[in-house]
């Protein structure tokens, strides 16, 4: 198994990942591997074939090339274990309106068979400061708490790796400030993080690594080096080069 | 096996408290129902036809349309906020999906059923008492054998352009055999004919559960995965 540059054998490994739509190269040879505990930023444009990259880290895609290893084993899709290890957060909430917050975490919490569900739903509801609005239809909750919710059920069944798709998309200022709260803490919880965000200033502070991917392709890859006006440069050059 | 029942129990309670919260797919089955068995009512003619011979494609008629529009509600209610994904990625077996959105369905069809068989007896004046066990064992025989179809045509018609007007185009072949073995039945029930004038129908009718519902658990997967 590769190893990352220091030598230590990584929590999430992929190689040669390539996925079409039709003639739409959403994905092209994308190669990276992350340690438990680190965090990946991708950066791109709309349509570079981030979330589709996410989607099948999730298992949710199958690539047409090349694989996803989760702690050495290659994932299998349909494979329960793997599914167990992921938590995704993307800009839609995967939740039901119709449904109270604490229905909607009971729910989840059946489907992945947790011991205590009451006391996981509760223990979820209060990391994100929800428990007052348990009893509250999602359909009630303004955008900032179903995100704030959605990332609840994210971390229901504790998972190892969390798959953030453009978590801050339509949120204001205070609740992006909240999710970027909750982010943080989940990155001194040293779980491993790859976030994908069209938006540089969203998503840099929360990363140990950074990937710009542009038309399928990670056109930069590395740890990251630089602050946010450096990021912005290469991003606004790796973007207009492919324009 | 246990997990895989709970699971399924989970996602049909789900689905059933979103239904019983928001009633929308029951009452527009059950307004559809009422207008059909009132339309056939006083279309027809009651000289030119006897009640009895017109009473089982009526009912069948109504049973199947209603419940292909109950069938809809399945999986459009996990297109908002794209509550399939988390379904799907949930370690939740698709196995599990299946059985618990049929017998959600099940439920919901068998309810908006026992409202409309007493507004058909009423409308058409067939005595039900008499012939209740046999009916409603036809009755549950065909809505096991086309919600179980109907399940698995909703999963895939809900993605395409006109989901609903395709769920239809998928199912309706479907619906030949079961439908037509259920009015056969119905209208040997009605007429009072001995059981073993229509034992051969109920051997199909069940023999069409079995087959489809093995073929329909085996093939869900490849429907909702991409």
């Amino acid at each position: 198994m590769p190893a990352t540059a220091d030598g230590a054998a990584p929590l999430l490994e992929v190689a040669g990942l390539a996925k079409r739509f039709g003639h739409v190269r959403a994905l092209r040879g994308v190669d990276f591997a992350l340690r438990a505990g680190e965090s990946l930023a991708v950066f791109g444009p709309n349509g570079a074939g981030k979330t589709t990259l996410l989607r099948v880290l999730a298992g949710l895609l199958k690539p047409d090339a090349g694989g996803v290893s989760f702690g050495g084993a290659r994932l299998v899709r349909g494979d329960a274990a793997h599914r167990r290890r992921v938590g995704l957060i993307s800009h839609h909430s995967l939740l039901y309106d119709g449904l109270t917050a604490a229905e909607n975490l009971r729910f989840y919490a059946r489907l992945y068979s947790l011991a205590e569900p009451r006391a996981a739903v509760a223990r979820a509801l209060a990391g994100v400061g929800l428990e007052a609005r348990a009893g509250d239809l999602v359909g009630t909750f303004s955008r900032g708490m179903v995100q704030r919710l959605a990332i609840a059920r994210a971390l229901l069944h504790d998972p190892d790796v969390m798959l953030l798709d453009e978590p801050f998309s339509g949120l204001d200022q205070r609740a992006a400030a909240t999710l970027r709260a909750l982010l943080a803490r989940l990155r001194a919880e040293h779980r491993t993080m790859v976030l994908v965000t069209h938006n540089i200033d969203e998503g840099l502070e929360l990363a140990s690594h950074v990937a710009i991917q542009v038309a399928g392709r990670f056109v930069s890859l590395g740890a990251r080096d630089g602050d946010l006006a450096a990021y912005r440069a290469r991003y606004a050059e790796a973007t207009s080069r492919d324009a | 096996m246990r997990s895989l029942l709970a699971q399924a129990w989970a996602i049909a309670a789900k689905d059933l408290l979103l239904e019983f919260r928001s009633r929308t797919a029951f009452l527009s089955a059950l307004v559809f129902t009422a207008l059909v068995l009132a339309i056939f009512n006083f279309a027809r003619d009651p000289t030119a036809v006897a009640t009895i011979d017109l009473a089982p494609s009526i009912l069948w008629i109504t049973f199947s349309f209603a419940g292909v529009l109950a069938l809809n509600r399945a999986f459009s209610l996990e297109k908002e906020n794209r509550a399939i994904d988390g379904l799907l990625l949930s370690p939740a077996s698709r196995t599990a999906l299946f059985l618990g959105k049929t017998a959600a369905n099940l439920v919901f069809v068998g309810a908006v059923e026992a409202i409309a068989l007493p507004l058909f007896a009423l409308f058409f004046n067939v005595p039900l008492l008499g012939v209740l066990g046999p009916l409603v064992l036809v009755i549950a025989l065909a809505t096991i054998g086309f919600v179980t179809v109907g399940t698995l045509m909703s999963s895939m018609a809900v993605n395409t352009r006109f989901g609903e007007m395709m769920l239809l185009v998928l199912v309706l072949p479907f619906l030949v055999t079961p439908v037509s073995a259920a009015a056969s039945m119905s209208a040997k029930i009605f007429a009072a004919r001995p059981f073993a004038e229509w034992a051969p129908w109920l051997k199909l009718l069940t023999a069409y559960d079995i087959t489809f519902f093995v073929i329909c658990t085996l093939v869900f997967e490849t429907t909702v995965e991409e």
